[in-house]
């Protein structure tokens, strides 16, 4: 009889792909699905599960289905996408400068001066008050340093 | 005060109910990411913040910092807020 196509491999390579796209482009906007990248995981294990039935097929019953090549190829270029996706999901995120300069607790925080959203410029010490030596009344100051990407 | 390279727009509502006035700052030259020691220079030759979350007390010192470890992870409103209702309490060191 015929050989019959083994879509199988293929859809686990594009679940895969999925996996990896979904992440990067929706699921980080979220913190409940960004600090831990779940549902990458999730969905690349259906990818690999359907990869895995797949090639399983194509080497136990290669006179009933195709795919024994091409789904190997396939195989391997998920193993990438999931390799890079936990790069940069998992070592990436964790390769920061050690930062050793950053003011601790005690120290006192730099002053400096930035422009606002509305081009006026800003000096910490002015918000931190006349303790500080700025102008205005003595305030808290609570300084968020954003990463500026995702 | 949040300093960004490129300012976002996230925390801001929270804060605001708490009665704190947010500020977004743009800081393009990467002055004082530098002058903190937070710069995280990319590989494509970009200088980016690396996420950092300071209390400063009125006399200008740092009361309290989080450096995070891990920059998906961004610093929740909830943390600051409840940093903020410790370290107030105490006296200053």
């Amino acid at each position: 009889m015929d050989r019959k196509r083994n879509f199988l491999p293929l859809a686990g390579f594009l679940v895969c792909l999925a996996a990896f796209l979904s992440y990067f482009l929706f699921f980080y906007r979220f913190p409940v699905t960004r600090d831990v990248p779940w549902t990458g995981w999730l969905l690349f294990a259906l990818g690999l599960g359907l990869l895995g039935a797949g090639l399983a097929r194509a080497f136990r019953q290669p006179e009933r289905y195709r795919g024994r090549i091409t789904g190997s190829i396939l195989g391997v270029l998920s193993l990438a996408v999931l390799g890079f996706f936990f790069l940069l999901t998992t070592v990436e995120a964790r390769n920061l400068p050690a930062s050793g300069g950053a003011p601790q607790v005690g120290q006192k925080a730099p002053d400096f001066t930035l422009q606002d959203s509305q081009g006026k410029s800003v000096r910490l010490y002015d918000l931190l008050g006349a303790q500080a030596g700025g102008a205005g009344a003595p305030s808290w100051v609570a300084l968020i340093f954003y990463r500026g990407y995702w | 005060m949040a300093v960004s390279v490129d300012p976002p727009a996230t925390t801001r509502d929270h804060l605001a109910k708490m009665g704190w006035t947010y500020t977004f700052l743009a800081d393009p030259e990467v002055k004082v990411v530098k002058q903190y020691d937070l710069a995280h220079p990319q590989n494509d030759g970009r200088v980016i913040a690396r996420p950092a979350e300071l209390l400063i007390d009125p006399t200008g010192t740092v009361r309290w910092v989080n450096l995070t470890e891990d920059y998906k992870v961004r610093v929740r409103p909830e943390q600051v807020i409840e940093a903020f209702d410790r370290v107030a309490k105490q006296n200053k060191p």
